[in-house]
């Protein structure tokens, strides 16, 4: 490791990872009130499992793009972090806005936006570390090289911080609230996200493929031009019934189709730069979970999304198990696998070591890809019968519920197999087993190290 | 190909395009705005009562077992149109009452059926709770639900 500074990501990973952790363990349980609906009912009531389940899993990843952009920015801008007293201090506002917010909801204090529950002053805790965030990154790339990967990470992070702003207003008409709602819930995962993440996975390829810089770089430009080209007028597809105009059914169906062309773009691009690429490098595990990612994404975010978002479609399925399939496959896909990715291939980096405990990493790689496909297949079952039932028969929503019981056991059963798969991969990431350090291939042998080779 | 889309014609396509889409968004946005102030929303009066009624929604997370005009936790019932489902849409004081008795019947505590958690509301949050839930309803929302049944 070059560049010392880069160990700060080190921190964040280590907190990502723990709420990764709460994140699976709240959504098994959540699970579980749907099979035994009496479980915790008292104590511990499903709204408070699912606010912890969702909460804990938007902070991971954002502690993972932290982290990933603390990584990438010194080797990209050939220059130490501006400040990584900075760095930590974000974090710890970070951590401690997190554990008040966690330990608050268990006392029942909290916000009622759905997903936007944080109390108030944790909302601006949110906002004060997202400004000491891009201060510190900013500086440091402005001083430095400038390169599209950079450029489009902080595009992403200027943006996706700005629409935060959006997280403070709650107007008490409740159409509006819901219209500026979407300004973070959508642009966010549909849009900024999609950023950071294409910049995450064109850093990886670099590393892993060795295909030049100039090649990938343009696929970048290409693949962030579509996703905010489709993105940002796509927003329409979730004005469809909340009291907005009826040219967002034209408007939201054109984009929102088209949106599934970014994730079509990044899924090609990976295998592309893997079959260009001639350099053996010896983190297959990171490879893996770079494929996986841009391949689930394009499944879970790009078919499932398109599957409903039409508004011929979504007036039947708008708010049923759909949605749900649609919103696990799609987060794990684009999000969680890409934090993992780069969390994959830093690790051994910020450890100094040789990458490590490939087979038990991979294993986790189909324990949890298995397990969510399944659960994604499940939930889409239940959605189509539900859809069905409700919404064309007019069906009553309890009663068609209890007729679903067998999909909400098997999609249990499938979040048995990704708390697996996710504390494998905790234990796989933190505990070296020697026997498994392995080194690079004898064709084309690249180094672990991550500093830039020459020609990238 | 290659030679027409070079690196830095596909970033000022990606810079300028965005912004393009950014203004026609925000044009849209403006426009949709006041259609929801004046036209969508405007059927009953965003009164006292009502706004209450949203900090009740809110501080009690009802979004998080229900959905309210299909966006939310999928675990519990659309409230979107549940007015209309009690029959009390344009009544105020029977929403009111019917609101009062399911809130008091809660929980139900029987086995296997999911548990919606008793809330200790006043007389106000309830009444506030009803008249939001009245003012939802009246929304207009291009004729969603499909049908009663939320």
């Amino acid at each position: 490791m070059k560049y010392q500074s880069q160990k700060v990501a080190y921190a964040y990973f280590v907190c990502a990872m723990g709420l990764f952790a709460i994140q699976v363990l709240g959504g098994l349980t959540a699970g579980w009130v749907y099979v035994q609906p009496n479980f915790l009912s008292e104590v511990f009531p499903f709204h408070i499992i699912r606010m912890l389940h969702t909460n804990a899993l938007i902070v991971w990843l954002l502690l993972g793009f932290f982290g990933a952009t603390y990584f990438l920015i010194p080797e990209e801008s050939e220059r130490e972090i501006w400040s990584t007293k900075l760095a930590y201090l974000q974090l710890a506002i970070l951590v401690v806005g997190t554990l008040g917010a966690v330990i608050g909801y268990g006392f029942k204090i909290h916000g009622g936006r759905e997903f936007l529950e944080q109390p108030l002053w944790v909302r601006l805790g949110i906002l004060v570390a997202a400004v000491i965030f891009l201060i510190n990154v900013s500086m440091t790339v402005l001083a430095g090289r400038k390169t599209a990967i950079t450029g489009v990470l902080l595009t992403g992070l200027w943006l996706l911080s700005l629409l935060w702003i959006f997280a403070l207003i709650n107007p008490s008409n409740l159409s509006l609230d819901k219209m500026y709602w979407w300004f973070v819930i959508h642009l966010w995962v549909e849009g900024t996200w999609e950023l950071v993440m294409a910049a995450v996975l064109a850093f990886i390829l670099l590393k892993l493929t060795g295909v030049d810089r100039e090649v990938i770089e343009k696929w970048l430009y290409v693949i962030v031009a579509t996703a905010l080209f489709t993105g940002i007028l796509g927003t329409g597809h979730h004005f469809y019934w909340i009291g907005t105009p009826g040219y967002w059914q034209w408007i939201g169906s054109i984009f929102g189709a088209l949106e599934i062309t970014p994730f079509f773009l990044m899924m090609s691009f990976a295998f592309v730069m893997v079959w260009k690429g001639r350099r053996n490098h010896p983190n297959k595990a990171a490879l893996l979970w770079s494929l996986g990612s841009a391949t689930i994404a394009f499944f879970g975010a790009g078919v499932w999304g398109v599957l409903h978002n039409m508004h011929g479609v979504n007036y039947y399925s708008h708010g049923t198990q759909i949605t749900a399939a649609h919103g696990h496959l799609a987060f794990y896909g684009a999000y969680v696998a890409i934090n993992l990715a780069i969390i994959t291939y830093a690790m051994p980096i910020l450890r100094n070591r040789e990458p490590y405990n490939q087979v038990l990493n991979m294993a986790s790689f189909w324990l949890m890809t298995g397990g969510m496909a399944f659960m994604t297949f499940t939930l889409t079952f239940a959605g189509t019968i539900q859809t069905h039932m409700q919404r064309v028969l007019g069906e009553y929503y309890m009663v068609v519920q209890d007729d679903l019981a067998l999909f909400y056991v098997m999609r249990w059963v499938s979040g048995i197999f990704v708390v697996a798969g996710a504390l494998l991969f905790i234990y796989a990431t933190f505990v070296v087993r020697k026997r498994e350090v392995i080194s690079a291939g004898p064709a084309n042998p690249a180094p672990t190290v991550s500093q830039p080779l020459p020609g990238e | 190909m290659a030679e027409i889309l070079t690196k830095s014609r596909a970033r000022n396509i990606f810079y300028g395009g965005t912004i393009f889409f950014v203004v026609i968004f925000v044009v849209l946005t403006v426009q949709s705005h006041r259609y929801i102030v004046n036209v969508s929303t405007a059927g009953m009066p965003l009164t006292e009562s009502v706004i209450h009624g949203k900090e009740v929604w809110e501080r009690n997370s009802c979004i998080n077992c229900h959905t309210l005009h299909g966006e939310g936790a999928y675990f519990a019932p659309e409230l979107g149109n549940v007015m209309t489902r009690w029959g009390v849409q344009d009544d105020p004081e029977a929403a009111y009452e019917v609101m009062d008795g399911w809130i008091e019947a809660q929980p139900s505590g029987i086995e296997g059926r999911r548990q919606m958690p008793y809330f200790e509301l006043t007389e106000e949050d309830k009444r506030g709770l009803a008249e939001f839930l009245r003012w939802a309803n009246q929304t207009r929302r291009q004729d969603w639900p499909p049908h009663e049944a939320g």
